[in-house]
């Protein structure tokens, strides 16, 4: 099967579908892999190295999409591109299906089966193939670096002979995966990291970035099933942005991540908040091509407005990284969907068949909603919160109960016992008794770590069955009595001694 | 000579000892002056009994005891830590042998037929039972041994209708019972050695039936069988040292069989039973999600040196290989390199309970950086790196998240919740319960395959260079 990686034809993409290491990696899989002239230019990959990895350059897209079974791509493909595409082709790339409506068409028409990458579901199974998250991560890192570019001083706190220097606060908006990448790029470059999230089970992610968790004082979870935060109420949306506004006149710099996908992203800064913030504050608005978290970003654009706060509405995209990471996403579903020699789209699987925007003609969008994970049983929750100490006063009840059926049986046992048995016999069961409680309890304090020790320690102690031989022997070495008193003293001897030794020689080998 | 009271206060003294000594094992401190309460108690014991009045042919004793001490200092001396458990399972074998045969020294003592007749029965009861455990603890300790030891082939041997079989034998067995105490003088010899051939054969047969994976509940249970063997043994002769020591020592092996069972997730009962090795087979297979990858030992190394926290899970592969040594180098390694390090032990890993702390101590690892399961499954999260390292089932997140799992609620080490999971593996082969482990499948998940100890060396190699 014949794989093919067009050039990207927009000037603002930098990335490739493909790099001389998953060029590799497809020829691995049983592909042969066809890639246009100059493809992974802008990415620093040159046709050498692409030729050097074993693919074959062809000059032209036309040839590209005319001849190969299967094509990557990044960006979503012009509507003259697609008029190139061969029918039943096999398309992997970006394709924003809910605000294409006319590409998804054309697509459709002219017989392509396309893969949108970013509408791969966010389940566990399909991790290894989200471009979005792999994409996000880069994102998040690089919005604190240019971020920290622009704000020109210092992210760390540092006591120096010339005096202390006090460390830049960010406070990141949204923690999903751009989020927690940004807070952790932060954190460590030595700020003081916040993060706001309107989803409360992020928190706890949040704080193992190392940063702090901002609340509202209303209680309101904004996790939805699919894994993105859904709209929230006019009373939590304005306890929020009094929020946000406190945060704008104390922080440096303002990280914002969050999106809707097929929506405008929210407006969370608005004008006045950045009219608080101090000169030489940065916002980096990692939604600005879905229209931006702040009302003054334009995208595509880093300007500075007149109160000196710079806001960043384009970042630079670490193409040869961000291609690379890409491609390994690409060649995760193409694992998935049966690599060359059982290729095979599976409209039963559940990422192919969501993904699969046009199949055989027909536009196949919007799928079937998927949960991210499997949905809290809260039904069950509520039934078990409502009631652990009724649960536990049963519990408690039927231990009262099977307790002193127990001692009725032990107690009438004993009884039956001393009616029967010799005096001789009841001291000695007496004595029995006791000893199996007090190693009960003995026994349950012993450390896990000498379970060993222990085991040796026993062995040796039990040869104190030798006692037994010791009384039986005579003087007489021809009874059979002596024998086997002789054979028992000498295997219980080495019992105690072996025992003994062996605990010793373990329990020296333990140091702090 | 001495009075038959000092004797008394002397085993009361030696009882006291025994206690103080298991007592001791309460912490690493104690455990070192408990080894020195159990010798003087045993001492102590000896000389009492020695000095008794009953007690004849004192030259035969002392030859016994020079040959059986240098034979035990051998053994010890000799004994390699990873082949404790054999060690420990061949001495509970001579306990039970021990019993066996002062049950039948005991019978043909002549004393004991001048007993009148209500206590002359109970005597031989204790004869027959105490025979009777001696003797299942024997060959099943033997058996035991054989499958640890590799002689013996450790995939149980089942066949159907035998818990009939065995419960025939039992009841037989007390019918012979019934026989022997009424039988005059020693005339029930016959009975009694029929009856030890039945408890021979159902020693093999409860062994047998039980697999590799579950060695660490048997010779536990074989501990405690010894005990309790003990203990008969000391209600036969009126001692009631042998009945404290006894006792005390069938606990431990009882608890630590609780232990290891609630470790496990098994039925206290099915295991003294035998045969549960068989739970293992019958749960369907779950279809496994993802893929397996693999890694090489460089990366595995690169990854070491990233990474800020690494946990170590050593399961029986690693004392197959014996890996401990590199293991340790490794970890002093990565100590140097500011990197914090710990090994976790769940409490059936290994053959032997505590089979893995003896063997990190041996290697001198110390032992405030050796966590058990609970101390450490809350720390995984923010764990950078686990490595497995010939563990299986202890890492199974199937015991969590799947009810067809044969091993579906044990107790596990969470190691996938860790950023970086790295087995090692000879190969993709399930563990000793028999099920396929989707830890393997994760995408945090990568596999070295081959020798531990090999795998080990190589990383240290490439962490050095």
């Amino acid at each position: 099967m014949k794989v093919g990686i067009p050039a990207e034809t927009s000037p603002n993409e930098l990335r490739v579908a493909a790099t001389p290491k998953t060029v590799k990696r497809l020829q691995k899989q049983g592909f042969e892999v066809y890639i246009q002239h100059n493809a992974g230019q802008k990415a620093n990959f040159s046709d050498k190295e692409f030729e050097e990895a074993g693919a074959k350059i062809v000059n032209t897209a036309a040839e590209i999409y005319g001849q190969s079974d299967i094509v990557l791509k990044v960006k979503e493909p012009a509507l003259e591109e697609v008029a190139l595409m061969k029918e039943g082709l096999v398309l992997l790339s970006y394709l924003w299906p809910a605000q294409n409506q006319p590409l998804l068409q054309k697509l459709a028409d002219q017989k392509v089966n396309a893969v949108a990458m970013d509408a791969i579901p966010r389940i566990s199974r399909a991790q290894k193939m989200d471009v979005l998250s792999s994409m996000a991560n880069i994102a998040g890192y690089r919005s604190v670096v240019e971020g920290a570019f622009y704000f020109g001083r210092f992210l760390n706190g540092q006591i120096t002979a010339a005096g202390k220097v006090e460390p830049a606060k960010v406070l990141v908006i949204g923690a999903g995966v751009a989020g927690l990448a940004a807070l952790g790029a932060a954190n460590s470059l030595g700020a003081i990291v916040r993060a706001f999230d309107t989803r409360k089970e992020v928190a706890e992610q949040i704080e193992s970035m190392g940063a702090e968790f901002l609340t509202v004082e209303i209680e309101e979870d904004g996790a939805t099933a699919s894994g993105y935060s859904k709209e929230m109420s006019p009373a939590f949306i304005a306890a929020e942005m009094a929020l946000f506004k406190a945060q704008a006149a104390e922080v440096d710099i303002i990280i914002t991540t969050a999106q809707i996908p097929g929506r405008p992203a929210p407006k969370l800064i608005l004008t006045e908040h950045v009219a608080v913030m101090k000169p030489g504050s940065v916002i980096v608005d990692l939604a600005a091509s879905s229209g931006g978290n702040c009302e003054l970003t334009k995208n595509g654009e880093v300007y500075t407005t007149p109160n000196g706060v710079t806001i960043i509405g384009k970042l630079s995209q670490l193409p040869a990284q961000a291609s690379q990471l890409y491609g390994n996403n690409l060649c995760h579903l193409l694992d998935d969907m049966g690599k060359a020699d059982k290729f095979k789209i599976d409209m039963e699987d559940a990422v192919v068949s969501r993904a699969m925007v046009t199949h055989n003609g027909k536009i196949n969008w919007p799928p079937a909603p998927l949960p991210v994970s499997p949905a809290k049983p809260k039904v069950a929750a509520t039934v078990e919160a409502e009631d652990p100490k009724v649960i536990a006063e049963r519990k408690n009840k039927q231990e009262t109960k099977s307790m002193i059926i127990k001692l009725g049986v032990i107690g009438l046992f004993l009884l039956v016992l001393g009616q029967f048995a010799p005096s001789d016999f009841m001291q000695h069961f007496t004595v029995f008794v006791l000893a199996v409680f007090v190693g009960w309890q003995v026994i349950w304090n012993v450390s896990h770590s000498l379970h060993t020790p222990l085991m040796a320690v026993t062995n040796a102690i039990s040869g104190i069955i030798i006692v037994g031989g010791l009384l039986l022997t005579t003087d007489d070495l021809s009874s059979p009595m002596t024998i086997l008193a002789f054979i028992a003293i000498l295997v219980a001897s080495i019992n105690i001694v072996g025992g003994f030794v062996v605990t010793h020689r373990m329990l020296k080998m333990f140091k702090k | 000579m001495i009075a038959k009271e000092i004797q008394i206060a002397a085993y009361l003294f030696a009882g006291i000892l025994f206690i103080l000594s298991l007592g001791g094992l309460s912490s690493q401190e104690g455990a070192k002056r408990g080894v020195f309460y159990g010798i003087i108690g045993m001492i102590i014991a000896v000389l009492a009994t020695l000095l008794g009045q009953d007690v004849h042919g004192h030259v035969y004793i002392i030859t016994a005891v020079a040959i059986a001490s240098v034979i035990g200092v051998l053994l010890a001396r000799k004994v390699e830590m990873t082949s404790m458990p054999q060690l420990v399972a061949i001495l509970h074998s001579f306990v039970g042998l021990a019993a066996v045969l002062v049950g039948f020294g005991s019978y043909l003592d002549p004393k004991t037929h001048l007993l009148a007749s209500t206590e002359h029965t109970i005597h031989l009861v204790e004869v027959f039972i105490g025979v009777f455990i001696g003797a299942v603890t024997f060959t099943g300790s033997i058996i035991a041994w054989g499958k640890l030891e590799g002689k013996v082939r450790s995939k149980p041997l089942l066949y159907p209708g035998r818990h009939l079989v065995n419960g025939i034998l039992l009841l037989a067995s007390i019918v012979l019972g019934v026989m022997f105490t009424m039988a005059p003088g020693i005339e029930g010899m016959m009975y009694l050695y029929i009856m030890t051939a039945f408890a021979c054969f159902i020693g093999v047969m409860l062994v047998m039936a039980i697999g590799g994976a579950d060695m660490p509940v048997v010779v536990s249970m074989l501990n405690s069988y010894s005990g309790w063997a003990a203990s008969a043994a000391g209600f036969m002769l009126g001692n009631n040292l042998l009945i404290i020591t006894g006792a005390l020592v069938g606990s431990s092996g009882a608890i630590l069989s609780i232990i290891m069972c609630e470790a496990m997730n098994r039925s206290f009962i099915s295991v003294i039973l035998g045969g549960f090795g068989e739970v293992a087979s019958s749960g369907p297979a779950t279809a496994m999600v993802g893929e397996v990858t693999a890694m090489n030992h460089e990366e595995v190394s690169d990854l070491l040196k990233e990474a800020k926290s690494v946990v170590i899970v050593p399961g029986y592969g690693m004392a197959v290989a014996k890996a401990q040594y590199p293991i340790y180098d490794m970890v002093q390694t990565l100590r140097k390199a500011g990197k914090k390090v710990r090994f976790a032990i769940h409490p059936v890993a290994g053959r032997l309970p505590g089979h893995m702390n003896v063997l990190l101590a041996e290697a001198n690892v110390p032992y405030d950086i050796v966590l058990e399961m609970d101390e450490i499954n809350e720390d995984l999260p923010a764990t950078d790196v686990v490595m497995v390292i010939g563990a299986n089932d202890v890492v199974n997140p199937g015991a969590q998240d799947d009810p067809s799992s044969p091993i579906y609620g044990m107790p596990v080490i969470e190691a996938w919740k860790a950023e970086k999971v790295i087995v090692m593996k000879r190969s993709m082969s399930v563990g000793y319960a028999g099920v396929e482990n989707p830890l393997f499948y994760k995408s945090n998940t990568d596999m070295l395959y081959g020798d531990a100890k090999d795998s080990v060396e190589k990383i240290l190699g490439f962490l050095k260079a």
